[in-house]
């Protein structure tokens, strides 16, 4: 799926991917209890997926269904990509997909097939933080915690893409990613830094 | 990090900030338990009535699905009996709806049975096959409504000092009407419970609280267990404003499912059920009417309010506290009714009720302001009390003035035009406002574990939670600066009901609570370490404890630095390996209760509305708060931050929407709820006064979590008259409040 690009206002990215998610799968609660006569086709369906995961090459079968963020999550493990809303709404399920980002609870696995994911974990060397993640930590940018992951992924995208060049466009391009705690300004200050920095990311 | 007192820190980072930022710090639902089994809701479509019949044939043949609980085979659960007479002593009655129990629909999106499968798909998958036919009642979700009829209102709590509506006799006085919609925390994680019966009455629990204690014993009583055999861990929360405070129904299911199926369950709840089932601020309206003299004196406050409940419990928070005490008045009368609606039960949102009343009382002041043609500043400050008019007590400590002059000279508010809509920059209406914010500074009981080991760490312990204010970093610098050790070498360890009791974390209470608790442990450690030198090092004979402190690891004598001896080394003469003590702080001591203790903020926006469409832009924010001793001044700040951006939800953006015809909320997603986002957050200047307030507890410190965002509100909407003349009293403000058509979809 294409990333939301600054161009794309919020709200109307927001609209776009409900629509998207709706196709992949309805969010729980959304759905009426109404009388089914027929189940087509039976909801099971195993798959097979070769992935690659922070450089780890994986050859997994798994259920078609499942999200690329219920896949990390559930399955693998890999539980620092967080679950926000599960409509592509609020950005904490943010992770590179061959390296542009992409919000992993749209996602089905199975669209995935040969991709390379990176997640939070994919980012730092051993101990060693990747410079966002030093900066998100040196300009306490966070509180819970909770959105950080995904704030961390988009963060990096923005400063690869190009779009840390002023505080507005930082905002603008990081406006996919809610942090109810609202440390926006710390986060910005962190991104902002490590864009003057010059240091490869 | 700069040293507090004389503490060497070196970093000034959250001691538990590595592990948010490289997502290694796990949240409830990242537990991963064997044969862990996956439960989802299946809720109702209906407003309210009862279930006629549930159908779960369908469903519970599709794959993967271990059972389908609803009223018709859930288990008995002790504390779902309403008979007191037929329960065990060691049961209470679960207070608010019990899940699964009954046939009978109080709200929308109410939880009518639980799917349990073996994944998360399956569970999903078989939700839309139940199929539930219902007999459906007569509802009201309309607050507007419904509030106008008074039968439907609650017996009111009245309050009275000096002469009723004594502000209508007045040469200057303001009377209005003020409405909050309802509000919700929609804290970034999803609350979640894994349940896991480790016996027959053993039960173990990872929990979304702000409250393992709180959570255990309500676990037990429900269950009719001994508190020590439910264990809650709560190592990490993401974010809980509020919505934490108590257990919420998916909780006894979580529970109930894992023991039906003798498995672990997980239940996650989605984001659209963080809507309707975990508390929300209540919809409100207030009437508030103040009157002054022409010298600006304050001689009426009169101040009515109703707040929604849910039909099934009652929830009251704080909304006409304020304009008892915050200003000297002698003629104060309040009135406060609940009305139930069909809907969830409410619960406190940070800054709970007073950041409803402040924006009634605040916004009031600032009207009275331009009748008196005075500085609203200045008039705050002609009815500046030291003494609290409600209880008589004088404040422990109040330095709300040196907010009110760093907060103007820091905004500007000289360039604040006095006449309305006259001050024009780049083609827009500018405007300046001011508001303040005030909450009860309380102090509870806590009891802390210290270990002190002959490597020299120290270990704390405290089952409190931390859902983001930074509490583990704040303990650790009390820790640090009570010792004068090396903050590095101290682990404070939380978010376990095993751990020795702490509060919830809510009221602005735990670095007062807790904090005391850590600087007593840390007091009684360093009393021990100095009986230990006297009695086992020939060095301190004859020297007395009081002429002797303990820093950079040593016990020296005060007089003599050159009489000392390493605390490892003191533990080896002692032949101990650790000093492993318990200790437990009561709540104020009778010298701090001959005071009343608050901690106050004040907050200043600039702000620009487009006069073409009446879009409002804020570009300037100045938060300062008056809350004793700043314990970790990098986390306190962030936390101000956090509350203007809250603030700016409740001022401009936030509101929950129904469609009353059916009950429902129609906003239920952060697509159509809409919190501040990046885009919308302007720079904001956070002040401390960081004094310590001696009177109030021994660490001087009072909290911050609400005063951050009480009051905001009342900041925007006092800009925004001063922009552009118009005074808007319910929110959130949008552009058809100021007169401006809305854009067309």
């Amino acid at each position: 799926m294409k990333p939301c690009t600054s161009h794309d206002g919020r709200r109307g990215f927001l609209k776009k991917s409900a629509s998207i998610a709706a196709l992949y799968f309805t969010p729980t609660s959304l759905v009426k209890a109404f009388a089914v006569d027929r189940v087509i086709p039976l909801p099971i369906a195993k798959a097979k997926l070769a992935i690659t995961i922070n450089g780890k090459l994986m050859n997994l079968e798994i259920d078609a269904r499942t999200t690329i963020l219920n896949l990390l999550r559930e399955d693998l493990t890999y539980t620092g990509t967080k679950k926000g809303c599960e409509m592509g709404q609020c950005g904490a399920c943010m992770i590179h997909v061959n390296g542009k980002r992409v919000k992993s609870c749209i996602q089905l696995a199975l669209n995935n097939q040969n991709n390379k994911i990176t997640t939070i974990e994919g980012l730092s060397e051993g101990e060693k933080l990747h410079p966002m993640q030093a900066a998100f930590l040196k300009n306490d940018a966070f509180q819970c915690g909770y959105c950080t992951s995904g704030q961390i992924m988009s963060a990096v995208a923005c400063v690869r893409e190009g779009n840390a060049k002023t505080r507005k466009s930082i905002q603008t391009y990081m406006d996919t990613n809610i942090c109810r705690c609202g440390a926006y300004q710390n986060i910005v200050d962190a991104i902002e830094e490590v864009a003057k920095s010059g240091v490869k990311i | 990090m700069k040293s507090i007192n004389n503490t060497i820190l070196l970093e000034d980072e959250r001691v538990d900030g590595a592990e948010k930022v490289n997502g290694k710090a796990k949240y409830t639902a990242e537990h991963k338990l064997p044969n862990m089994a996956y439960a989802v809701f299946v809720t109702s479509t209906i407003a309210k009535g009862s279930i006629k019949n549930l159908d779960i044939t369908k469903a519970i043949a599709m794959p993967g699905i271990l059972d389908i609980i609803y009223y018709a085979n859930c288990p008995a659960v002790p504390g779902y009996n309403p008979i007191a007479a037929e329960r065990p002593k060691n049961v209470s009655e679960w207070r608010g709806f019990k899940v699964l129990y009954d046939n009978k629909v109080r709200f929308f999106g109410q939880p009518i049975a639980l799917i349990v499968a073996d994944s998360f798909e399956n569970a999903n998958a078989a939700i839309r096959f139940v199929k539930a036919e219902y007999e459906v009642e007569k509802f009201e979700t309309n607050f507007d409504k419904a509030r106008l009829d008074p039968k439907n209102l609650k017996a009111p709590i009245n309050y009275k000092r000096g002469t009723e509506k004594k502000f209508k006799e007045q040469a200057f006085f303001v009377e209005g009407e003020y409405n909050i919609p309802i509000e919700v925390h929609n804290a970034m994680e999803l609350f979640a419970t894994i349940a896991y019966w480790e016996g027959e009455d053993k039960l173990t629990l990872y929990d979304k609280t702000q409250g393992p204690k709180s959570t255990q014993s309500t676990m037990a009583r429900t269950f009719g267990l001994v508190d020590k055999n439910v264990r809650v861990i709560a190592e990490n929360v993401g974010g809980g404003f509020g919505s934490g405070l108590r257990s919420w129904p998916h909780v006894p299911a979580a529970c109930i499912a894992a023991k039906k199926i003798n498995r672990p369950v997980k239940l996650v709840l989605t984001r659209p059920q963080m809507f309707s089932l975990v508390g929300y601020r209540p919809q409100s309206w207030q009437k508030l009417g103040i009157g002054a003299d022409a010298a600006g004196n304050f001689i009426g406050i009169s101040h009515e309010a109703i707040s929604n409940t849910s039909r099934y419990e009652d929830f009251r928070e704080g909304i006409v506290e304020a304009s008892k005490f915050l200003y000297a008045c002698e003629n104060v009368d309040t009135k406060y009714s609940l009305l139930p609606l069909d809907l969830s039960t409410p619960i406190w949102m940070r800054g709970p009720g007073e950041a409803t009343g402040c924006f009634a009382l605040e916004s009031a002041i600032d009207e009275l302001s331009y009748k008196l043609k005075m500085d609203p500043i200045q008039l705050r400050i002609k009815n500046f009390t030291a003494v609290n008019p409600e209880n008589k007590l004088p404040f422990s400590d109040i330095n709300i003035k040196d907010c009110y002059a760093y907060g103007m000279e820091k905004i500007g508010w000289k360039n604040r035009p006095t006449v309305p809509g006259s001050l024009k920059e780049n083609g827009m209406l500018i405007g300046y406002g001011m508001s303040v914010g005030v909450f009860g500074a309380g102090k509870g009981t806590a009891s802390v574990r210290i270990v002190l080991s002959n490597d020299g760490k120290l270990l704390l312990e405290c089952a409190v939670s931390d859902m983001g204010p930074g509490t583990m970093t704040s303990m650790s610098i009390i820790a640090a600066d009570a010792m004068q050790m090396p903050i590095q070498k101290i682990k404070f360890k939380l978010g376990d009901s095993d751990l020795p009791p702490g509060p919830s974390q809510g009221g602005s209470g735990t670095t007062s609570t807790v904090g005391s608790a850590v600087d007593l442990a840390c007091r009684t450690l360093q009393q021990k370490l100095k009986e230990m030198a006297i009695q086992l090092a020939p060095a301190f004979a004859g020297i007395t404890a009081d002429a002797m402190e303990v820093k950079n690891e040593m016990v020296i004598s005060k007089t003599d630095a050159n009489t000392k001896i390493d605390i490892s080394a003191l533990l080896k003469l002692a032949n101990q390996e650790k000093i492993d003590l318990t200790i437990a702080s009561n709540g104020k001591t009778a010298a701090q209760l001959k005071f009343t203790s608050n901690s106050f903020s004040s907050h200043y926006v600039k702000l620009a509305v487009n006069p073409k469409d009446g879009s409002i832009k804020i570009l300037e924010v100045v938060t300062t708060g008056d809350a004793g001793k700043i314990i970790s001044p990098k986390t306190a700040r962030s936390q101000m931050i956090g509350g203007v951006v809250g603030g700016i939800g409740m001022a401009l953006t936030e509101k929950l929407e129904f469609d009353h015809a059916s009950g429902q909320i129609t906003n239920a997603s952060f697509g159509a709820y809409h919190v501040p986002l990046h885009s919308q957050t302007p720079k904001t200047d956070v002040w401390f006064v960081n004094k310590p307030d001696v009177n109030m507890n021994e660490i001087g410190a009072k909290g911050i979590g609400e005063i951050a965002l009480i009051g905001f509100a009342a900041a925007v909407t006092n800009a925004v008259y001063n922009a552009t003349g118009k005074r808007v009293r319910d929110l959130p403000i949008t552009p058809e409040k100021l007169g401006y058509k809305t854009a067309k979809a």
